[in-house]
């Protein structure tokens, strides 16, 4: 049986293609066999994260429709073999997506993956409720700033409501807090929510602090999961994450102001 | 213009603390009403017309509380009366 986790945030921009594509990539570079699913039918993004955009051929809802089988729409990853993307159909119609389409297959995919990883579309429609839908985690993907915020906790009340856990009375959604983009400089001097601040609001585990970091963009530039870029910072919290989320105790990284050759010489600690 | 004093004093709020009150006060309205029933506000207007009809009251002087455990549900309604109830017809 696969875990089912869902990367859902509420707002857009935050960054959960980004988080869905390393998280995806971490777990299967782990010996993991993975599937990572776009559910932004209409706007997919996620193959061009993952650098797989020019073999795209059939899709998440022609695998729905029965026009294809789900192994020839699966894409395997060229870095990594343990790990399959399943592309979001770019021209169909969003309702194009069912319930018990979506249900089949992540069914199917149980079968033989350990791990499926859900990409959600911003927003509250049809896609995002069915993104996670199904799942057994959520990653909350958050920036430390007021409406990301306002709509994650928003995105808890949906997972605590309108999941398959919740209607059947199951044990809850396991959710976790993903804080993105986060700049100690600036929450040093007073400009960005800290850590602790965003914990308060939302009571939320903390999976992990990913750093507003250069290397995503030229990650996603290259079309390449920024977790391959094991020397930067970004990549190494996806890695913490990634490894945290399997049970293993790792120290928070990257909370704290990078230091200088001053700092260090002259910092204490 | 803000002037150098201003540039230099180190005691003003600042916008992250200001943005962590706002949200605490904003997600703990929007969570408490979360479990309402759908149909809340629209009975919440109707009873405030029904009321207004008798009493003259404006909107902050009624309260709608809604709780909900395991056995059963409350709505909890609070008016508070001015000091001529009656109204005049």
């Amino acid at each position: 049986m696969a875990r089912i986790i869902v990367v859902t945030s509420g707002k857009g921009g935050v960054g959960k293609t980004t988080t869905s594509a390393a998280i995806a990539m971490g777990l299967a570079k782990r010996g993991h066999k993975t599937a990572v699913i776009d559910f932004d039918v209409g706007l997919r993004n996620l193959d061009l994260i993952m650098g797989c955009e020019r073999r795209v051929v059939y899709d998440f809802i022609n695998v729905i429709n029965g026009e294809a089988s789900l192994n020839q729409a699966l894409i395997r990853d060229k870095h990594c073999d343990q790990l399959y993307i399943l592309p979001a159909s770019q021209t169909r119609d969003k309702d194009a997506l069912s319930q018990e389409g979506v249900g089949k297959v992540l069914e199917e995919l149980s079968k033989d993956f350990q791990y499926v990883v859900c990409d959600s579309p911003a927003g509250i429609e049809r896609g995002a409720h069915l993104a996670m839908y199904y799942a057994d985690d959520a990653f909350v993907v958050t920036n430390p700033e007021v409406s990301s915020v306002r709509d994650s906790d928003r995105m808890l009340g949906l997972l605590a409501s309108k999941s398959r856990r919740a209607e059947r009375n199951e044990e809850p959604i396991k959710e976790y807090l993903l804080l993105s983009r986060y700049s100690p400089e600036r929450v040093k001097i007073g400009d960005m929510l800290s850590v602790n601040d965003v914990q308060d609001i939302l009571s939320l585990h903390l999976l992990g602090v990913i750093p507003e970091s250069k290397s995503v963009l030229t990650a996603s530039n290259s079309g390449v999961p920024v977790i391959l870029d094991e020397k930067s910072d970004a990549g190494q919290a996806y890695a913490d994450i990634v490894a945290r989320y399997l049970g293993e105790e790792r120290p928070h990284r990257f909370i704290d102001e990078k230091k200088g050759l001053f700092g260090k010489l002259f910092g204490g600690k | 213009m803000m002037s150098l004093l201003d540039y230099f004093r180190i005691t003003k709020t600042s916008s992250a603390s200001l943005a962590k009150e706002r949200l605490q006060i904003l997600v703990a309205h929007e969570r408490s009403s979360r479990h309402q029933p759908s149909y809340l506000p629209q009975l919440q207007k109707e009873l405030l017309e029904v009321i207004k009809k008798y009493v003259n009251v404006d909107q902050d002087a009624i309260s709608f509380n809604f709780e909900q455990d395991e056995n059963q549900e409350t709505l909890e309604l609070n008016i508070v009366l001015p000091d001529h109830q009656a109204k005049n017809f």
